[in-house]
């Protein structure tokens, strides 16, 4: 039995995937971010940890193989299967704060993910808030690192269809904000639906 | 320039930790009295504790994967909470998260407090956790962290490489906080140095009086993105401060 949900461009989803299941997030149209949070669904205190996930395989980009690590260093879920190639843990999340830093002052007034993670964390069975937003994952999108130390929001190495499958090791609750950004190349200046599926 | 009357001076021996509220425009100078020191480094905003520091955040608002004067510690708020004013190092990590107890055990094997007393074997977490609780913050509040004097590079596939040698002893950091900052640090070896022995080192805590930044200031020019933020900080302060 498998459910699906197409996720609109700048909405959020929240969901709760028992140990065992299977979740594939699929780029429909190409080059769109989906920035994902991870939670323990015993224990919401316990999250995915962007630097856990780093330090656990010494490696920056996630991708088939790819143990996604909580807080507690405890296996979140696993990569199983990736038709991208590599996904992002260093780029956050885009917030309305952080656009008048990136970009101007004047684009506060443009949607961002963090306010999606706000409204999606707010309704999940255990109300969150914003100290349990913490560094996310970035499906689909790109920011290469040089050797130099350089740091860049690149072009998408994604394209429609393309997909990534992660299989649970304990009862999670994901998070996702289908990125509105407009600002960067990270949704292709266009950003468009991300379909879920469990399994 | 060591200052020659600092406000608090103290040396962390060992796997030391230590917290406390560093109001806006004072320095706070950290030297690695050994040669090889890592402090991991938490900020949180002193009057707002839910703004913190935040790694993507400073990462991607200058375009740079590693912290070295004269860049700044962005928080999740779009302000700044520090800007490196001095550094003898010029590589400073924040990607790799720090140790916890699991890991350990695992590099320098067992050494609990029953065997070795002050000399047993502490982590990070353990550090973070604890200084974190006597601010009333907690696990929700342990997100990835700064880890000064310590240096860790990508290849073109982003598999990472520690650089040991990276801080000699003599070495020091200076940071000048741009809003009034609690800071929760400790001295734990970074989570990725392959050094099979766990090595006590020692680092040096001066904290000295100065002034908030001009609008010259290298930190603020070094990024358009910097100035921005400066500019958040001044409105927070304008509309906060009686």
């Amino acid at each position: 039995m498998s459910q699906k949900h197409v996720i609109p461009a700048g909405d959020w989803w929240v969901h709760e995937i028992k140990e065992g299941g299977t979740l594939r997030i699929t780029d429909l149209e190409g080059n769109q971010a989906a920035d994902t949070l991870f939670f323990s669904a015993a224990d919401p205190t316990e999250r995915y940890s962007a630097d856990q996930t780093i330090q656990e395989q010494a490696s920056l980009y996630l991708t088939t193989g790819t143990r996604l690590m909580s807080t507690e260093g405890n296996v979140m879920l696993e990569i199983t299967e990736d038709t991208c190639g590599r996904h992002d843990t260093l780029g956050g999340a885009c917030s309305r704060e952080s656009n008048t830093m990136r970009y101007a002052h004047d684009k506060e007034c443009m949607h961002a993910c963090r306010d999606s993670f706000i409204r999606g964390a707010q309704e999940w069975n255990v109300e969150l808030t914003k100290r349990d937003i913490t560094c996310n994952i970035n499906f689909f999108m790109n920011v290469p690192v040089s050797p130099d130390g350089g740091l860049s929001f690149a072009d998408g190495i994604s394209a429609p269809g393309r997909y990534v499958e992660m299989v649970a090791r304990m009862d999670v609750v994901c998070l996702i904000s289908n990125c509105p950004q407009l600002n960067n190349p990270c949704n292709g200046w266009n950003p468009t639906p991300v379909e879920v599926s469990i399994s | 320039m060591t200052s020659l009357n600092p406000i608090f001076r103290r040396t962390l021996t060992g796997a030391g930790m230590w917290s406390g509220i560093i109001s806006r425009g004072k320095r706070l100078r950290l030297t690695d009295l050994s040669g090889g020191a890592n402090v991991g480094m938490l900020l949180y905003h002193a009057a707002e504790r839910q703004e913190r520091y935040n790694m993507p955040d400073t990462l991607k608002g200058q375009h740079i994967f590693y912290l070295r004067e004269p860049y700044c510690l962005h928080s999740d708020m779009g302000r700044l909470l520090a800007s490196i004013t001095s550094d003898s190092v010029g590589w400073h990590d924040t990607v790799c998260g720090h140790s916890n107890a699991a890991l350990v055990l695992k590099k320098y094997g067992g050494n609990n407090y029953q065997d070795a007393r002050n000399d047993w074997n502490r982590n990070a977490r353990d550090c973070f956790l604890i200084e974190l609780c006597k601010w009333g913050l907690g696990k929700k509040d342990l997100v990835p962290n700064l880890n000064l004097f310590s240096k860790v590079v990508a290849d073109e596939a982003g598999n990472l490489s520690f650089v040991p040698g990276n801080s000699k002893p003599g070495d020091h950091i200076e940071l000048r906080f741009e809003l009034d900052t609690l800071v929760v640090l400790n001295t734990c070896q970074h989570p990725l140095d392959p050094h099979p022995a766990y090595r006590p080192t020692e680092v040096e805590l001066q904290v000295s009086g100065g002034s908030p930044p001009s609008p010259d200031d290298p930190s603020l020019l070094i990024r358009p993105e910097n100035f921005r933020a400066h500019e958040n900080n001044e409105t927070f302060l304008a509309l906060s401060r009686p």
